[in-house]
């Protein structure tokens, strides 16, 4: 088990040279010349030429890419361009606020989705399968931030019972810290929480088929026990991968969550540093998130291990 | 005195063909620590009737009615959660597929544990050493380990015995075996049916024994009782129906047995087959159920339903022409 998870840890390498290579040249596959850009309108050609030497930009692709790795690998992210801070640190003041975000969403998503998930596959067909089944289709389709000015005007404006916007680091207590994160949970949630149901209720239908479920029965077992340990296990594979899969979906939409709860996050670092064509931040940013994708998936294949006995590698 | 009672049981299904009668009027009783063998073709009720015993048919689409009286108390009109008191400890049930009647990811130990805990109110540790005991029991060596196992690690015939273990666990006055035999090796059937015999003197359980194989019915059964098309269409000892077999059903089971080295001795003959196929049970049934595929099916039969009659000692048949006492060809 240890050295499956070692090796899955060197096969990720190569992966991450490729998002690396990908990441690196976004600078030359996006239009505009970072140098004019950093230099502003008032520059002469001489100061444009001038940046361009000093970042390094004018030395050939490749040893730009090795010595941008090379950085990498001792943890130096490189420097904005815009604000003169090294990327790493920028980064690390932003992680706190986004981190909070998923996990809150994804804890919520779990303890939501899969509940629902098994009542619909265990009332199939019935009157509260089809209810909420049709609440999957519903939060499928609204957008992120339609959902998040709904509830903020709901719940934070109208019935004043959770702040509009903001955050609240964990260190100020942990209601402060949550208040503000349930309703961008909620709203970064209802996709995510539409697509899991929907997995674990396609599931469990299959698995309630099984003859193993007959034979619970037989002994005498009561609903639920069979459904949420003699089905719900067999049925966790597809829902783990799922509920990994997801975690990209949380990543696009924490940017727009952010925006709309006013969370000092990364998603807001993100859409500045666009706006800015501030390539290391960018870069840095993306590279964080493959990182932590290529991790969510190791972890789904080891889980898979624990509710599976028959996967062993 | 009977421990199991059922009185015309039906056992309908609805279903977008019409209503199926998949089981339609089956009387029948059982003995306490007795045999009764369930013999019939695929599909003529054998198992929609064991399942209904245990109320394991879901509902809807299917629909259970007339009664089923266990040690004196009908069975239809338990609550769910009485029904479930009595699945699995008084009333317990080996299915056909040993390969997946076995939940893949919990333990054999776990799912022997299980039982033994709603039923009997043991804690884990107690649960798991009878489950061990269990084990040794029905023959598989090294116990103490494979209880730790998960199915996938246990042979068809393991499982098999790890399925009689957990039905056993709880004392059963009555196991319903639903073809425990037919997926496995033939001398693996043997050790399963010789474990099923032992076992059932040691606990004096009843066995309801659902199968189609008729060597397995001589080898274990007391009494015999032939379905076809839903309805029970002969009933007698096992030796007086091997006998004389009244019903041209059951003659036609019989004859469809092949003789080992018949071929050899020159007695070798054409197997005999039933032609036809068993009718559709969603349109309503004229006359005997058989008559469609009957050899000796004249206008009485098409007409007018047999009714079970008094064909020998102990001995009863649905045909209008199974000639009463005598021997029939």
């Amino acid at each position: 088990m240890l050295s499956y998870i070692l090796r899955r840890i060197v096969a990720t390498l190569p992966v991450m040279a490729i998002v690396a290579l990908f990441v690196f040249s976004l600078l030359y596959i996006a239009p505009g010349d970072p140098a004019v850009v950093i230099a502003g309108d008032q520059a002469s050609p001489e100061d444009v030429e001038r940046i361009r030497q000093s970042l390094g930009l004018d030395r050939p692709f490749l040893i730009q890419f090795g010595s941008w790795v090379w950085r990498i690998l001792h943890g130096d992210l490189g420097t904005s361009i815009f604000t003169n801070l090294p990327v790493s640190a920028m980064i690390g003041q932003r992680l706190g606020p986004t981190l909070s975000l998923m996990i809150v969403t994804l804890l919520l998503t779990i303890v939501v989705a899969v509940p629902l998930g098994v009542v619909a596959a265990w009332k199939a067909g019935s009157l509260i399968d089809r209810a909420i089944m049709g609440f999957a289709v519903f939060g499928f389709s609204l957008p992120v931030f339609v959902v998040g000015y709904m509830l903020a005007y709901i719940f934070a404006l109208e019935l004043e019972w959770l702040p509009v916007q903001g955050y609240t680091p964990l260190t100020a207590g942990f209601w402060p810290w949550l208040e503000n994160l349930i309703l961008p949970a909620i709203a970064l949630g209802c996709v995510y929480i539409a697509l899991v149901a929907r997995i674990t209720r396609a599931a469990m239908l299959e698995v309630l088929q099984q003859d193993y479920i007959r034979t619970a029965r037989a002994k005498g077992l009561g609903q639920g026990g069979i459904l949420f340990i003699h089905a719900l296990k067999n049925a966790a594979v597809p829902i783990v991968t799922v509920i990994g899969i997801g975690i990209a979906l949380l990543i696009g939409g924490a940017v727009v969550t952010e925006s709309v709860f006013a969370i000092p996050g990364l998603g807001r670092l993100t859409i500045d540093a666009i706006l800015r064509r501030d390539y290391p931040v960018i870069q840095g940013i993306v590279l964080l998130f493959s990182f932590v994708y290529v991790l969510v998936n190791l972890m789904i294949d080891v889980v898979y291990t624990l509710v599976d006995p028959r996967i062993r590698y | 005195m009977a421990l199991l009672e059922v009185e015309n049981l039906q056992t309908h299904f609805r279903t977008p063909g019409g209503i199926n009668r998949a089981v339609d009027g089956v009387s029948f009783h059982v003995n306490e620590g007795e045999t009764l063998a369930i013999v019939g073709e695929s599909g003529c009720g054998k198992s929609v009737t064991s399942m209904s015993l245990m109320r394991l048919i879901p509902e809807p689409p299917g629909r259970i009615a007339g009664a089923i009286r266990f040690a004196g108390r009908d069975l239809l009109q338990l609550s769910d959660r009485e029904m479930r008191a009595i699945r699995g400890n008084d009333i317990s049930m080996i299915f056909q597929e040993p390969m997946t009647s076995l939940n893949p990811v919990l333990t054999v130990g776990r799912q022997i544990r299980e039982t033994l805990m709603i039923h009997q109110g043991l804690d884990k540790a107690a649960a798991e050493a009878h489950a061990i005991e269990m084990l040794t029991l029905v023959g598989i060596p090294e116990p103490k380990r494979r209880v730790r196992e998960y199915p996938h690690q246990l042979s068809g015939g393991m499982r098999q015995r790890v399925m009689i273990a957990i039905a056993l666990a709880c004392n059963p006055k009555l196991l319903i075996a639903d073809e425990p035999t037919t997926a496995l090796d033939v001398t693996i059937q043997a050790q399963i049916l010789k474990l099923m015999l032992d076992l059932k003197r040691r606990v004096g359980a009843a066995i309801i024994l659902i199968t189609h194989d008729l060597g397995v019915v001589a080898e274990i059964a007391e009494r015999v009782m032939v379905m076809y098309a839903g309805r029970k269409v002969e009933e007698a000892p096992v030796a007086e129906l091997f006998r004389s077999p009244r019903h041209p059903y059951t003659q036609g089971l019989l004859g469809a047995v092949p003789k080992l080295g018949s071929s050899l001795t020159g007695t070798a003959t054409r197997l005999a087959e039933i032609p036809g196929q068993v009718p559709d049970l969603r349109k309503p049934i004229i006359g005997c159920v058989f008559a469609g595929r009957c050899a000796l099916a004249t206008d009485l039969c098409r007409q007018y339903a047999p009714g079970l009659e008094e064909k020998g000692p102990r001995h009863i048949a649905a045909c209008h022409y199974a000639a009463k006492g005598a021997v029939a060809a």
